[in-house]
Parts: structure tokens; sequence; C-alpha cells
């Protein structure tokens, strides 16, 4: 920790400054043609680059999962079979659209709509490109500074975790709309399971906020120059736990009983056709790519590398973050092609019992050696004591666990005639 | 522009808390909360608070009313209800009567202390730039607030606790208190009444079908 401060100190100057003003350099000025076309700009890119993204990704996925599985995958579309995706999406888009007779109709139309628009909204906030180690993270375009991103609101990344409750909507009401026992089973289960890993999802950020010291996503990364990322600097534990629940929030494998074809047919969208289910899916691989662009962010420095050429610098940074994204969509389809499905109370168990208990523990040491390092105090015995604390709640919690799962045992045993009806669940 | 978005925010407040009276389905009337919770968390981005209009969505659209709408969809009361039936006799009459009083003293304080709505950020209590918000709040609430903040965390914690006592199901005849529960539950074989048979039997009925 003392390293990371020490690096992260003279960084704070330039970086307190921009808090302060909290804005994008393009907009610190008065509104022109100019700026409000550039504004326009980079949210039609962005959004035409999370969709062309969507497409690859889709087809990455099935051409990936076929190799791990020794098939060719999709093949006939295109080279490679990389047009597939689109040949997909056009077929949703012409089959019949159907409603469910006992659907609820002005929300199932709904649904749809509040999956995909947090989906899109997310990456607004994620700066994909920018020189942070030598300039302030702007690039110039058209003879104006500003920054590669659609937005850099003040309380950033709190916009994602805001974002990824409403998503939650979409899945519970799809379910709930559709008037049909399966949708409603897969939406319980899946807003059940979102809610329950956003607790450990915004506690693993928040051991960021501690480390970088603010909630914009641009001071986040710019936090993270010289190479001290913050998956190094909050000490791993909180990296590995954005990703176990971030891939539970997505409803990715191993996490993916919101949509076990075994128990539920399709889960919540099983009534649904055509663009609606097309939507679907969209935010489903929309939520892959923006939580990797998050995670990269947030732990990995963004698009921080080295700019190897002068002419035309800003690419190198894109490129970078392009990397370290791609590296996280590859281990996301790794996973699906590995792992074999979570049962629900081992879902929750991990959830409740084992990430939420770390993650807090965690957030708190590096809190306590945040306090020791604005007192002066030896980092030494803060940690050591740290650790004391949190291996004595661990064990609390242990016993706890331990106890309760044993007297649940002797409530289910034969011996006993009143048996407790529901299980675990 | 203020004053343009104040006015579209608080129309889209307004509707949905009209819409939350006035939808038949709980679900809906969940909905037009979530459209009413939101208009409120742009009123506060339009005062600068940015952090508490984050905090707005987090905390009211996806936590309180997500569990509103699980409790509608477990226990299954998500049907159209009837509005012309009146649950408690004179409660209506009554309510009419203290929102309408409340709603007049609101607009004579609005038409008297003020030039009407302009949607500027309010006076009395500045919050200073937006990115300092987050930063204020926080030592607001943990130095001078520190007590009343450390007594909610106690109070939503005994809450906690008593939500789960309440929710056990007690086996056997009733038990006055949690700590005779785990004393009984040790000692094997009690009794079984009828209902206990019941249930075990629906039970294996159950896994039967299954």
């Amino acid at each position: 920790m003392t390293t990371v401060n020490t690096v992260v100190g003279p960084v704070m100057g330039p970086v307190m400054d921009t808090a302060v003003l909290a804005l994008d350099p393009l907009l610190s000025g008065d509104l022109d043609l100019g700026i409000v076309g550039i504004v326009i700009l980079k949210a039609v890119v962005a959004f035409t680059l999370l969709l062309v993204s969507v497409m690859l990704m889709i087809w990455f996925e099935r051409k990936l999962v076929a190799d791990m599985h020794n098939r060719i995958g999709p093949a006939v579309a295109g080279p490679f079979g990389i047009l597939q995706t689109l040949a997909d999406g056009i077929k949703l888009f012409f089959k019949e659209d159907l409603i469910p007779d006992r659907a609820d109709r002005v929300v199932f139309k709904l649904a749809p709509y509040l999956s995909l628009v947090p989906a899109f909204l997310v990456f607004a906030i994620v700066p994909i490109g920018g020189d942070f180690s030598s300039g302030d993270g702007t690039v110039t375009w058209f003879g104006k500074s500003t920054y590669l991103q659609v937005a850099d609101p003040p309380v950033g990344i709190l916009f994602f975790l805001a974002l990824s409750s409403i998503a939650v909507y979409g899945v519970m009401l799809a379910g709930w709309s559709s008037g049909s026992k399966y949708p409603l089973l897969g939406s319980v289960r899946a807003s059940a399971q979102m809610i329950s890993y956003e607790a450990a999802l915004g506690l693993a950020i928040a051991a960021v906020f501690l480390t970088s010291g603010s909630l914009s996503t641009h001071d986040i990364v710019a936090s993270q120059v010289d190479g001290s990322w913050n998956v190094l600097a909050t000490g791993v534990v909180p990296f590995i736990v954005f990703l176990v629940a971030g891939t539970a929030e997505l409803n990715r494998p191993p996490f993916d009983l919101v949509e076990a074809e075994q128990e539920l047919v399709g889960g919540f969208h099983t009534e649904y056709s055509s663009l609606r289910f097309a939507l679907f899916f969209l935010a489903e691989f929309m939520n892959v790519i923006t939580m990797s662009a998050i995670a990269v962010t947030l732990f990995l420095g963004g698009p921080a590398g080295p700019i190897l050429t002068d002419t035309l610098g800003w690419v190198w940074p894109v490129f970078w973050f392009s990397v370290k994204v791609f590296a996280f969509l590859f281990c996301f389809v790794w996973l699906r092609a590995t792992l074999p499905r979570l049962r629900y109370d081992q879902l929750m168990d991990l959830g409740w019992k084992v990430l939420i208990p770390v993650a807090l523990g965690w957030f708190l040491l590096i809190g306590a050696m945040n306090v020791a390092g604005d007192q002066g105090w030896s980092l030494v015995p803060v940690v050591l004591g740290g650790l004391v604390v949190m291996a004595g709640g661990a064990a609390l919690l242990m016993g706890a666990v331990a106890k309760a799962r044993a007297e649940r045992l002797a409530e289910d045993s034969p011996e006993r005639d009143d048996v407790p009806t529901g299980g675990s669940a | 522009m203020d004053a343009f978005v104040f006015l579209v925010s608080a129309a889209i407040v307004l509707t949905g808390a009209v819409g939350v009276l006035t939808s038949r389905n709980p679900v809906h009337a969940a909905l037009f909360l979530v459209q009413t919770l939101f208009g409120v968390a742009v009123l506060f981005v339009l005062q600068d608070a940015t952090f508490l209009a984050a905090v707005q969505v987090i905390v009211y659209a996806g936590a309180v009313v997500i569990l509103f709408l699980f409790v509608i969809m477990l226990l299954g009361v998500d049907r159209a209800e009837d509005l012309g039936v009146e649950p408690i006799v004179g409660q209506r009459p009554v309510a009419a009567v203290i929102g309408a009083s409340l709603m007049g003293l609101l607009l004579t304080l609005l038409l008297v202390a003020t030039d009407g709505p302009t949607g500027a950020p309010g006076r009395t209590a500045p919050l200073g730039d937006a990115g300092d918000n987050t930063r204020r709040l926080g030592e607001a609430l943990f130095t001078g607030h520190v007590f009343a903040v450390e007594l909610t965390a106690l109070l939503l914690t005994v809450a906690v606790v008593g939500a789960v006592v309440l929710a056990r199901t007690v086996k056997g005849p009733l038990q006055p208190l949690p700590v005779v529960v785990v004393a009984t539950a040790t000692e094997p074989d009690e009794p079984a009444d009828e209902g206990a048979e019941e249930e075990a039997e629906e039970e294996a009925k159950e896994e039967g079908s299954a």
C-alpha cells in the first residue's frame, strides 16, 4: 500500500482538479454547434461500436465454443461464418411477433427495452482511449480536446450500479408479464440472483473507490497510471469477487440458472419471439461486453499501455483497451465451455456466505490501511490486526453456518415426523 | 433550461404518483412508483446532488420496489383489484381532507414564499461543485451525524434479526420465545399432530409428482 500511496500522491493533484471541475474539457466552455456535434458523434460511434462488437462477440463465442467442443461451428455465412449473427438477426426480424393471450400487453412490450437501454447506457461511462500516462487522458479532435468516453458523470461507477439495478426490471417484468409459469419461475430466480450478487459487486467496487479516491471512471483510470493497477493496489481479492459476482450478474455460465433449459425451458424470455427476443439477446451480449469494459476500467488501468508510435498516438490506448476487453471476453466463453451449472442453493451460498463477507472484510481492511496512511501509523500492526479481526469474524460466521446446517439436518432427519416442507430454498 | 428540466421531471413525478393511485393492478402501481422515483432522481441531479440521485435509483428503484414486486408476484396478488370497494370505512373522505389541506399548505407556501418554480439549486444548503458533492455528504454523515447513522444501522440490523425470527417456522406447539424453540428443537420425537402429518403427506405427494 505504501508504494501505491506514493505513486498515487503526485498524480492526485491534476486528478483532484478535474474532480472538482468534474467535466469533460469539451463541455467546460460555452457550447457551440461543433461541441454538440462531437457529443452526438461520440454517442453514435459508441452505439455502433457496441452493436458491431456484439455481432462479432456472438460469432466469436459460437466459434470458440465449437473449437473447444471439437466442432466446426458457424461456417456458411461469410468468411469463417462471420456473418452468421447478421443472418440470425435478419431471420429474427422477420419472424412472427407473438404476444401470449394471458400476457400483460403493455409490460410485455416494455420489458425488452428495460433490458436493452441500461446495457447500452453503461458503455457511455467507459473511457475507451486517451493517453493518461503523459497527458490528462484527452484527445484532440477538430481542434477541441475531449475525453474518449461519451459521458463522465461525477458519480461515475454508481451510474453503472444504478443501471444494473434497472436491468433487473427488464428480466423480472418479462417473466411476470408473459403470464406463464416457466418465465415467472425464471424471472424470480434471475432477479433473486442479480440482487444477491449486486451487493458483492458493489462492495468489490467500493474497494476500488477507496484506493482510487474517486467515483468518476476517468479519475479511476487516471489514478492507475504508472502500472499501479487496481488489481494489485486493492490486493487482488476485490478483483476476484468482482469477476465472480459480475459473471453471476450477467447470468452467464456457470451461473445461468436463469435459463436452465432442462428445468425452465428458456427462462424469463420463453414467451418472447421475433424482434423482442432479439432485443433480450442483444442486451445479454452487450452486458457481457460492458461488464468486461468496466472490469478493465476499474482494475486493469483502462486504456493504459505503451504508446509505440507518435503518429496516430491516440490509437494505441484504444488498442490496449480492446486487447484487455478481449481477454475478458475469451475468459467468459472459456467458463461457458468448461464449467457445469451450479445448483440454486450453491449459488445462494456462494453469494451470501462467501462473496459478500469476503468483499466486506477486504473493504474494511483497505479502509483501515487508508486511515493508517492518513494518520502516519505503521502499516504492519494495522494489517496484522485487521487480518486477526477478519479471521475472528470468519470463524464466527463459519461457526454460525455450521450450526445452522447441523440444526437443519437434525430437523430434516427421518426420525422426526414433522418434516418441514420446502427445503433449503 | 433549469425551469424546463424541472417542469418535465415534475410532470413525470406527478403522473407517476397519480398512476400509483389509479392503477388497478399492483404491478402497474409499482412501476408507476419507479417512474416517480426516477423523476425525483432527475430533480436531485438538477440540484447538483448527483450522489443522492444515484443512491435514489440504486436503493429505491433497485431494491425497495424490486422487493415490492417480489412480494406481489410470490403472494400471487398480481390481479387487478376492484377500486370501488373501500377496505376501511371512512378512509377515503379522511384521506381526501388531509390530502387537500396538505396540498393547500404547499401551494400557499409556494405562492407566498418564492417567485414560482425556477428549478434553480436551493439556497439554504449549497452543496458546492458537483464533484465535491459526495465528499461533503460523506463528511457530514460521518462526522456531525455519525451517531444517527450508527443508530440507524443498529435499527436496520434489529429489523433483519426480527424478520428472521418471525419467519422461522415453529415446529410442534407454539413456543413463546426463540430460545425455547432452540432448546426443544434438539429433543427428538415429539408427538406429531395432524397438521404435521398432513404436511408430510403433501410433501410426499409433491415428491411423487415431481
